[in-house]
């Protein structure tokens, strides 16, 4: 059993301590958005915010994280699409095949949240997320757009 | 959470709509289904158009990031004359599709064929369901049809000043006859004003708060879960496993085995499954290619290069006799090693079974093969099986080489009857058993004549053949016709750019036991690497520049030699390079389109590679969406490019040694380089855009490596040649 906090919401969850954190918002809790990509933390495309702070949850397993801890995952973010890094993914059609994008734009938020107004190395440097389809100068550039419209 | 529903009579998917902030569900009518009585008619095939005006367009191809969603619905909507801020899509299944007499035809989505192959028959059902609607509100207002005019979805009628919108007509449409074939005229692309524009994507919204349901996220009431393991050497078997040993652990229903291949564990929860898999002691039987090692397969290749017999692809001239006259020859052997796709969705499919029908949830590039390959597997008629597609995580020509994630699927399915299981690979099984880009390598021969023209040009591939692994019924008197893409002396599809007075191209077939697939690109990849390279080699040989050289053979080519000269011209090809920074450039035809790119990266001396920019022109005849256009264009060299810097795939003891992202690495945003785009459709053809610009990515990039270095990379990945400094 594990107890946790999911955008807000307290979970009871009936899972092995070793479960990945990815697979108990996946399976147990229902939450889909955040996706499988690799398992050992390399691509990204688990990534949700734990404290604010942008997490593979792929690698972590679920008896590591605490009631206390703030999970969020794509789908507490905005599910009405108002927060500005959506708003600028939208703006600037980032997604292709989109599989990649939740992880994406949870690494943005959390780099945002931690660096408001980051240097376009700074982006480089943090975003490590992993995307095939190749939509990383729009999403450098969506980044760049939500990072002025939150400095208004 | 997005909602989907399913019943076993129809399908409900949250559609694009939700672009618009709303969420809809679309159903699919079935023939014959009850329900399907409740739903809006359709005009025609293509069109539905609800009581509201929301217009949605049957989309037969398929998603995957490409684009080609969006710019199909265009096509329909800019003949249809609708409100564009209306339109919304759904997917047909190829169930109805064959019990309606393919009335969508073709759901193929590989070749960048989407949007080039279907453009007319699409544009016509969105013309022939215009059509109707006017000649409905002509009869309801008793007027001359060609006295109404429409805009926007709203039907006019000048001379009595009434109108009415496509959604109220609509129902009275769908019961006309549709108008004859040849009275439906199509109009002309310079006219357009919803194709042609560089519109947003209608799929984008659910991409963003995680509501978008990828085929890995399918859900069913009762829905069990599996992993599997296929034998690690390719053709090798199952011999024995022992179940005692995981059948106590969490959530643990059955093992099961697939065919003599592997064997699947079955559970509640996918990592309780692959938990209990990865404890399950397996024997397996590892067949003839147990030791196959890496070198046997480049032994193989380079024993091909010179050997006698070979098959042909083209030639004119005399080759031989031509060398033999040369003033001087330039020879060398450029090798490309196999590659992965590496979707980012691993693959996958749900599959429920039972002795009367067989469905099949799944993200496929061809959902008529998913059906084949579901209905050969579940013993049922092809019309006791019905697939259901889902968004694609990529595919990349993963989801259309083989439907073995269908397979497999359906395999696991029938052990439990009645109970719908979804089977997801792990990355490393996926990454272990995919269908890999083919392994090949090429010398090249060239002879240069008294006056140091290029008299006579030899390439001799030497390696894998796709079709061999794939379908070798269709290869033709043992010749793949794919080996030679952008090399054929003529035709629309993949057409050599130079004129050389004696040219021979040829393929010695050699075939190692690693399945090979359709990658992104194809074999024009390998071979624009090959030819695009050599021409600078050859450039740099006879001290002309690579650019005024390649330009000279391409007097009867002026299509590839436009978009050639496009980005010598954007990138300033002649006037000097940033301090430190050096150029590369390449071209190539395929999939109908015309390719160039010039490439501008420094070397430091320490050998780390830096590329600053690249200008990239396509002219694929028509452009439906110019930003999409772009996003691929970009995208492809991210492809591209990936694959040329770290991309190989290697064997030992007859089995894939990579198998996830920590031992194959992809290119990403630190790397990451500016793409500017130059779009020029010259019209009168149709060109695809989802690959071409993967071939000139490595080419440039190498080219512009050897002008910054000296060092002529002949081997991908470039990560296995050092760049440093003498």
């Amino acid at each position: 059993m594990a107890r946790l906090s999911i955008n807000d919401i307290i979970r009871d969850v009936d899972v092995e301590p070793d479960t990945p954190l990815l697979w108990v918002i996946r399976e147990q809790v229902g939450l889909t958005g955040t996706k499988y990509g690799c398992g050992i933390a390399q691509c990204g495309a688990c990534t949700v915010h734990i404290d604010g702070v942008a997490t593979r949850s792929c690698a972590i397993p679920v008896s590591s994280v605490t009631e206390q801890q703030k999970i969020v995952t794509i789908e507490g973010l905005s599910p009405d699409l108002t927060h500005p890094v959506q708003k600028a993914w939208l703006e600037l059609d980032v997604p292709q095949c989109g599989y990649c994008q939740s992880g994406q734009i949870m690494a943005a938020t959390a780099l945002l949240s931690a660096n408001p107004r980051p240097t376009e190395q700074q982006i480089r440097d943090e975003m490590t997320n992993i995307c095939r389809c190749g939509t990383y100068n729009r999403i450098k550039a969506a980044i760049e757009l939500a990072s002025n419209t939150m400095a208004g | 959470m997005n909602t989907i529903t399913v019943s076993r009579r129809g399908f409900l998917a949250s559609g694009a709509a939700a672009a618009a902030g709303l969420t809809l569900g679309f159903h699919v009518p079935f023939a014959g289904d009850a329900s399907a009585q409740s739903v809006t008619p359709e005009v025609n095939a293509w069109v539905v158009i609800k009581p509201d005006d929301t217009v949605v367009v049957r989309v037969a191809r398929v998603e995957m990031g490409q684009g080609t969603l969006t710019g199909l619905a265009q096509l329909v909507a800019e003949e249809l004359e609708c409100d564009w801020d209306k339109v919304t899509w759904e997917y047909p299944t190829p169930g109805e599709n064959v019990r309606r007499g393919r009335v969508w035809q073709n759901f193929g989505t590989a070749g960048s064929q989407g949007i080039r192959q279907s453009n007319e028959y699409v544009r016509k059902g969105g013309a022939a369901a215009r059509m109707m609607l006017i000649k409905a509100a002509a009869n309801e207002w008793k007027v001359p049809v060609g006295e109404c005019t429409v805009a926007k979805g709203v039907i006019t009628h000048a001379g009595t000043g009434r109108s009415t919108s496509y959604g109220k007509v609509a129902a009275a449409a769908s019961s006309l006859t549709p108008p004859a074939a040849d009275s439906i005229t199509l109009k002309d692309p310079k006219t357009w004003t919803i194709a042609g524009r560089p519109l947003k994507r209608l799929d984008t919204a659910e991409k963003l708060n995680g509501r978008q349901v990828y085929s890995i996220d399918m859900k069913l009431p009762g829905m069990l879960n599996a992993a599997l393991k296929v034998c690690p050497v390719f053709g090798g078997k199952i011999k024995s496993f022992d179940v005692t040993q995981i059948e106590r652990m969490p959530g643990f229903k059955k093992a099961v085995r697939l065919g003599d291949t592997g064997v699947a564990v079955i559970a509640d929860t996918w990592w309780r499954a692959k938990t209990a898999l990865d404890a399950l002691p397996i024997e397996w039987d590892e067949g003839p290619n147990a030791n196959v090692q890496q070198a046997d397969i480049l032994a193989a290749q380079q024993e091909g290069l010179t050997a006698r017999e070979a098959i042909l692809g083209s030639k004119n001239g005399d080759v031989p006799a031509a060398l033999g006259s040369a003033r001087r020859t330039v020879e060398a052997v450029y090798a490309v090693p196999h590659q992965h796709h590496v979707t980012m969705e691993p693959m996958n499919a749900t599959a429920l079974w039972t002795a009367e029908k067989c469905e099949v949830w799944t993200a496929t590039q061809n959902a008529e093969a998913a059906l084949a390959t579901a209905a050969e597997v579940s013993g049922l008629p092809i019309d006791k099986n019905e697939v259901y597609r889902l968004h694609l995580g990529g595919g990349f020509g993963r989801r259309s080489s083989s439907h073995d994630f269908v397979r497999y699927a359906v395999l696991i399915a029938k052990e439990m009857p009645g109970t719908p299981i979804k089977t997801i690979w792990s990355r490393e099984e996926d990454m272990t058993h995919g269908w890999y880009h083919p392994a090949t390598q090429c010398r090249l021969v060239a002879g240069f004549d008294d006056q140091d023209n290029l008299s006579a040009l030899h390439m001799r591939i030497s390696g894998q053949s796709i079709l061999a692994t794939l379908n070798p019924d269709r290869l033709q008197n043992g010749r793949d016709a794919a080996t030679f893409q952008g090399l054929n002396p003529q035709g629309p599809e993949s057409q050599l750019g130079y004129t050389v007075p004696n040219l021979l191209i040829e393929h010695a077939m050699r075939n190692p036991h690693v399945p090979a697939g359709f990658w992104r690109g194809v074999n024009n990849n390998q071979n624009a690497i090959y030819l695009e390279c050599f021409l600078d080699e050859l450039a740099h040989s006879s001290k002309q520049d690579p650019l005024e050289f390649r330009r000279k053979l391409m007097a009867n080519h002026p299509k590839h030699r436009a978009v050639l000269d496009a980005v010598a011209e954007k990138v300033g090809w002649g006037t000097p390079a940033p301090a430190g920074v050096y150029r590369g450039i390449a071209q190539q035809m395929g999939f109908g389109s015309y390719v160039a790119a010039c490439a501008e990266v420094s070397v430091s001396d320490a050998g780390i590679l830096k590329i600053h920019r690249i200008v990239a022109a396509t002219d694929c005849g028509h452009a439906v969406n110019p930003q999409q256009i772009a996003a691929q264009v970009e995208g492809s060299f991210v492809y591209g490019l990936t694959a040329a810097l770290y991309g190989e795939i290697t064997v030992a003891n007859g089995r894939v040694e990579q198998e996830n992202f920590d031992t194959y690495q992809m290119l990403r945003m630190d790397e990451m380089f500016d793409v500017e785009t130059i779009i020029m459709p010259s019209g009168g053809f149709w060109g695809g855009v989802g690959e071409p610009t993967i071939f000139v990515a490595a080419p440039a990039v190498l080219n512009a490596i050897f002008a910054a270095t000296g060092i002529r990379v002949r081997q991908v990945p470039l990560s296995k040649t050092s760049l440093k400094k003498a």
